[in-house]
């Protein structure tokens, strides 16, 4: 009986514990680090956000479309509740995020990512007076707006700054994974190099097959790859990695002056350390934060429209970063390509 | 003697009771030490789900009770089978291609395209297990390795036969004749219970015959128990390794076709990964025992569920969840151990108490404390 007993006392010690927890008031979950909705009191539209893994603080998309966020709730007066998605989820949980959104009485709900395509789909006919948006999405629908970007053109430009700033003749790129989603940053990149000079060589390195945390989320991977591609001798790596491109970012700040890493997405000069600062010579942007503001801004106004809303640039949707000024004696060279993209006398490849 | 079974079958209950108390326990302290609202992390999760939500929580319970049938098993043979996550996810994809292709008429491509994908990941499984036979390979290792091979193999024939759909990259299709409907469960609810979902009943009651009512079964639980009594009863130990191996695998070809021919239509990078691993999670918290597998695959699928709402409704990061998840599993398997003991210690002094007295019959463990 003795260790009946115990196991008894056991059980209902955890269960006063558990107890004991559930009384300890939290008050209203104040201590969240939730900081970008925190205030509830604008009266203009409530943005409901839905992340792809990864959410905010990746650096990357995640935080660029809560920057269009945080713009918005300064200047349109609105409000908002970000969502954020979680590792190897299933699909429902998707749907059940955009609906609980709805539900919520969020209005507009922007979903983060190609991921949600399907999902917001379904889901808006169910809500068909709310207004969605998808970034990067292909989705079908009256009240769907999918926020896209002509992301080759971003990386032909970089690729030309790469080809114009290489001293060895020799630059390398980090892709996440082969597929829809990376491909064309490769293939603008290489075809920026190759503008400039076609004898240039470019390295190519991938972290994974698909589009998992191994590709996207794997700085210790690209960290190997990094090394392998300076170590093969090429002086500008450009990555499109999305977390994992912090690894590119820690090798190059060990590496002599004249060593460059290209950043991807937002400006990533204006994130890295000092040290890391020295070698990011630029980053192929793609204005999220512009997209997701636009939006907002037109759901405010009444005037979104339902299919592809295209950021490329002639809208300055996309393009190259100039912090750091490493690129002050080529930046003309390189606005003479962007001249002939926006004019369409130069088209960036989207496919390797 | 009827006594001591009620306090056996407590002893049974306790096990998982426990694990779960403790998980929360310590949920509930990590969420104090990050400072987020631990009331608001209870009441969500403990809010009784809308209808659209038990639809949900349905749908992937009978996937998860799919994987954990799948890695059940392996364990009843001793064997750890880590590798069903790379073998339904070769065997989905296998029947998404053999689908999409339409060469045979609606339901008869459903049929078929199950056969092909319990076929695909019996075949896999089997890599592990004729290596443990002929090479003493430990299944562990070779079944993670093929894990990693299944992984890149099937991303690299995605790849050449994929098509794109804006940033999506999945196979083709499969003919509208083909797809399986959901079931219209609950009024209320805009979605459906997968209509495929049904192969997790079929499965477990096969589970339970083949297991409990089959000579294979017992010459199974007989292996796994002990393999050399086993070998000294005729049992070809050799043969057992691979064939549980490759029912193993099967029943994980099975896990993946629920979502391809009820939601996703075809696969493509997008196709929910993961539920191999998820399916040992729940074989262990279920003890292989079929009806415990369900309860396993429900509560695992429930706290998912549930976990959704977690940012929205209480601010707190739904990654909480997956941290009670680890948490129930390891509890899990300390509490049963813990358990275990006791009944083995607990036996022990019953059969001393008969040896030490004249009348065994009558003689209780109480009785002679």
């Amino acid at each position: 009986m003795r260790h009946t007993t115990k196991l008894a006392a056991l059980a209902v010690t955890v269960a006063l514990l558990v107890a004991g927890c559930a009384k300890k008031e939290d008050t209203g979950g104040a201590a969240t680090s939730d900081e970008l909705c925190a205030d509830k009191s604008g009266a203009g539209p409530k943005i409901g956000l839905a992340y792809d893994i990864g959410g905010r603080g990746d650096h990357s998309f995640n935080d660029l479309a809560a920057a269009g966020v945080k713009k918005s709730l300064d200047e349109l007066d609105a409000t908002c509740e970000e969502s954020e998605a979680s590792a190897q989820e299933p699909d429902s949980a998707k749907e059940e995020r955009l609906r609980t959104l709805a539900e919520a009485g969020f209005n507009p709900i922007v979903a983060v990512g190609f991921v949600y395509t399907e999902e917001v789909n379904k889901v808006a006919k169910e809500y068909p007076d709310k207004k969605f948006a998808v970034v990067d999405g292909f989705a079908e629908g009256p009240n769907i707006t999918n926020l896209v970007f002509s992301v080759e053109q971003g990386s032909f430009l970089v690729g030309v700054a790469a080809g114009l700033k290489t001293k060895a003749k020799h630059v390398g790129f980090i892709g996440g994974a082969r597929g829809p989603i990376i491909d064309p940053f490769a293939a603008g990149y290489k075809a920026g190099v190759a503008a400039v000079d076609p004898s240039i060589k470019v390295d190519m390195k991938w972290l994974s097959d698909k589009g998992d945390d191994k590709a996207f989320a794997n700085p210790s991977g690209a960290k190997t790859a990094a090394t392998a591609l300076y170590d093969a001798g090429a002086d500008i790596v450009f990555h499109a990695s999305g977390l994992s491109g912090g690894g590119l970012f820690d090798v190059v700040s060990t590496k002599p002056d004249g060593i460059w890493a290209i950043g991807v997405d937002s400006d990533q000069y204006q994130t890295a350390t000092p040290e890391q600062q020295k070698h990011i010579l630029t980053s192929s942007l793609k204005k999220v934060d512009v997209a997701v503001f636009d939006f907002a801004k037109a759901f405010k106004d009444g005037t979104t429209k339902p299919g592809y809303d295209l950021y490329d640039i002639k809208r300055d949707g996309v393009g190259y970063a100039t912090s750091g000024g490493f690129l002050d004696d080529v930046t003309s060279k390189i606005d003479e390509y962007k001249a002939k993209l926006v004019s369409g006398d130069l088209k960036a490849p989207s496919k390797l | 003697m009827g006594k001591l079974d009620l306090r056996r079958i407590a002893l049974a209950l306790a096990a998982p009771v426990l694990a779960i108390v403790v998980a929360l326990v310590i949920t509930c302290l990590i969420l104090l030490a990050a400072g987020s609202s631990v009331s608001g992390f209870l009441s969500t999760i403990f809010s009784v789900p809308a209808e659209r939500n038990v639809i949900n929580i349905l749908n992937n319970a009978s996937i998860l009770y799919l994987s954990g049938l799948a890695a059940a098993i392996g364990f009843r043979m001793n064997l750890f089978n880590i590798g069903v996550e790379g073998q339904y996810q070769m065997a989905v994809f296998t029947a998404a291609v053999f689908a999409a292709q339409g060469w045979l008429p609606g339901p008869i491509n459903v049929i078929v395209s199950i056969i092909l994908a319990m076929l695909v990941g019996a075949i896999w499984a089997s890599i592990a297990g004729v290596l443990k036979v002929t090479r003493g390979v430990s299944e562990v290792i070779s079944t993670i390795m093929l894990n990693a091979i299944a992984v890149s193999l099937t991303a690299y024939m995605l790849r050449k036969v994929g098509v794109s759909t804006g940033s999506n990259l999945a196979t083709e299709e499969i003919p509208r004749d083909s797809w399986v409907g959901g079931i219209k469960l609950l009024s209320g609810a805009p979605n459906e219970l997968l209509g495929l979902s049904l192969l997790a009943v079929l499965g477990g009651i096969g589970y339970a015959i083949l297991l409990n009512r089959s000579k294979f079964g017992f010459a199974l639980r007989a292996t796994g128990t002990s393999a050399s009594a086993a070998v000294a009863s005729g049992i070809d130990v050799r043969r057992m390794v691979v064939v549980s191996l490759m029912i193993s695998g099967a029943v994980a070809g099975l896990i993946g076709l629920p979502l391809l021919f009820g939601n996703s239509h075809s696969y493509g990078t997008t196709f929910q990964a993961g539920i191999g691993f998820a399916g040992i999670a729940v074989a262990l918290l279920g003890r292989n025992n079929p009806i415990g597998i369900a309860f396993g695959a429900l509560l695992f699928s429930y706290l998912t569920e549930q976990s959704n709402l977690l940012e929205i409704n209480a601010q707190v990061s739904p990654d909480i969840v997956a941290i009670s998840q680890g948490v129930i599993v390891l509890a899990v398997v300390i509490a049963y151990e813990v358990v275990r003991r006791y009944r083995n210690a607990l036996e022990q002094r019953q059969v001393a108490a008969e040896l030490s007295t004249s009348a065994p019959s009558e003689a209780t463990p109480e009785a002679t404390r």
